[in-house]
């Protein structure tokens, strides 16, 4: 389980959270939801310890990351898969060498092993023939599969994921939706996306935390959602064109 | 009525921000310094949980682009220093009293102790420094040194180590090269210059040769290749902001590298000979 407690972050003096509070429950996905420049991506840096926070400390399952040595810190961190906003791919690797460098690194799979895993993670992203391609040759969005299969190719306990359907076609963004909700039903994947996209939050959200001003003023479900009075959510969610009440339906 | 001295509340803000600028920069070049030994010192603490063979992979490809690819531009820049040193010794050795021998004398120690490795190292600030400042640079603002983070293994250490230790190991490997190309073109120079042959100029080398030259040599170019691949690895690894940082990690990685290469050329003299 992760477990945020007090959580805050200042940039050259500038707060970005302020005292944060939120639990990410196991085998659930949280949609971290909420404007742009609100503070969801330095939440979600922390929660991997790659930000040290001013205050407040993260638990990765009992263990406060404040506490941990670096190695200590790598090993909590192999829990996760990360899809980073960008994608972050390694440019000097094909796709495949990309899904693979994760399971040569931390397992004991023999060559033939790896290969078929990787092929496994790109057919589930919908890429199995990018896998000699290099990043610099696919699209934004194909490069932002090919990063979901390198973050699932290990089968993390938690994934935690940066905007995974911005820039992405609306189909595209459907299968990874999926992808999202089929981990959790099938591995008892713990997953946390950050987004800001409604149809996304609705369709996959199990709970939701509303980042507003470096602080998390409402979590709840989706049907808590429908129930919200908190007049900045009711403006976010208006504003991604949604009405409470009649979910997964445009204005 | 007891009275408070008229005094400014923000005069002593004031005069700190006055003294600023003459504390900011040593200020500034020791944190750098600090944050430079950590870098290293952080990275040669080997993760004990990973396997050797990720590091030696890593290892074999920079010692390929740090030495192999490096032996072209290297020896053209110490062919013609060479050529030059030859034209140069028998342009100022005009003297009939001296012998002809001495050009080669002269060639070979120029060669040996100073323009085989300094010709060489600022040769490879600009092409092994800048592109190792550069992708790592790339790396850190395309979130890719992140990502190595986030699945759990030590970014310094899988990415400086090998770079720094393929330059250890393989500068000295380029002196060898270039102190070879220098001396091999300074005897053609020196045979078609008509000003004596190519086996007086190798019979003026010969005699004042000490290994211990070479030795020399040797061990400024293994210095030289950590200051330049461990600066290099420093700015691109802490370059931010995009694209302009990249461009300012690389640049420092050059310059830097330059002026800490002759540092570092001045102390190997001053320690060693």
């Amino acid at each position: 389980m992760i477990q945020i407690r007090g959580l805050s972050k200042s940039f050259d003096g500038v707060p970005v959270l302020r005292g944060v509070d939120l639990d990410v429950p196991e085998g659930e996905v949280t949609c971290i939801i909420g404007r742009s420049g609100s503070g969801k991506s330095v939440l979600l840096r922390h929660v991997i310890g790659l930000v040290r926070p001013d205050a407040g400390r993260v638990v990765i399952d009992g263990a406060p990351l404040d506490e941990l040595t670096y190695s200590e810190l790598r090993r909590v961190r192999r829990r996760f898969g990360v899809l980073f906003q960008g994608g972050a791919l390694f440019d000097s690797m094909s796709a495949r060498e990309n899904v693979e460098f994760p399971l040569r690194t931390f397992t004991d799979l023999t060559r033939d092993q790896v290969r078929q895993r990787a092929d496994e993670c790109l057919a589930l992203v919908e890429l199995p023939d990018a896998g000699a391609k290099k990043p610099a040759e696919l699209s934004g969005g194909q490069q932002k599969r090919v990063a979901l299969a390198r973050a699932i190719a290990v089968e993390p306990k938690y994934i935690l994921y940066d905007e995974p359907t911005s820039g992405l076609d609306p189909e595209t963004s459907n299968t990874i939706d999926e992808l999202i909700e089929r981990l959790g039903a099938t591995m008892g994947t713990t997953s946390v996306v950050v987004t800001h996209d409604m149809h996304s939050v609705l369709s996959i959200a199990d709970r939701i935390a509303f980042v507003h001003d470096g602080t998390i003023p409402w979590t709840g479900t989706v049907a808590d959602l429908h129930q919200a009075t908190d007049p900045t959510l009711l403006a976010f969610v208006r504003a991604n064109e949604y009405k409470i009440g009649t979910p997964s339906q445009t204005a | 009525m007891e009275t408070t001295p008229d005094i400014d509340p923000s005069l002593g803000a004031r005069v700190r921000a006055g003294f600023a600028p003459l504390w900011r920069v040593p200020a500034g070049l020791l944190e750098g310094f600090g944050a430079y030994c950590l870098l290293l010192a952080g990275a040669f603490n080997l993760p004990r949980d990973l396997s050797p063979r990720l590091y030696a992979r890593n290892l074999a490809e920079q010692m390929v682009q740090v030495g192999i690819d490096s032996i072209p531009i290297v020896s053209l820049a110490t062919a013609f220093s060479g050529g030059v040193v030859v034209v140069q010794a028998i342009y100022q050795l005009e003297n009939p009293l001296l012998p002809v021998t001495i050009v080669g004398t002269f060639a070979e120690q120029s060669i040996l102790l100073e323009l085989g490795t300094l010709v060489t190292a600022f040769v490879l600030c600009g092409r092994v420094g800048a592109r190792i400042a550069a992708e790592l640079g790339t790396m850190r603002v395309k979130e890719q040194i992140d990502a190595l983070e986030a699945m759990g293994l030590n970014s310094r250490s899988y990415l400086v180590v090998p770079r720094v230790v393929a330059g250890v190991l393989m500068f000295p490997m380029l002196y060898v090269v270039a102190a070879s190309v220098g001396m091999a073109v300074g005897g053609v120079v020196a045979e078609l210059s008509g000003a004596l042959t190519v086996q007086t100029f190798w019979e003026g080398a010969r005699l004042f040769f000490r290994p211990y030259d070479v030795f020399f040599g040797l061990v400024k170019s293994l210095v030289f290749g950590f200051v330049i691949t461990s600066i290099a690895c420093y700015t691109g690894y802490r370059a931010e902001g995009g694209a302009e940082g990249v461009g300012q990690a690389t640049t420092r990685a050059a310059v830097l590298g330059c002026v800490w290469v002759l540092f570092a050329d001045y102390l190997c003299a001053a320690i060693l000979l």
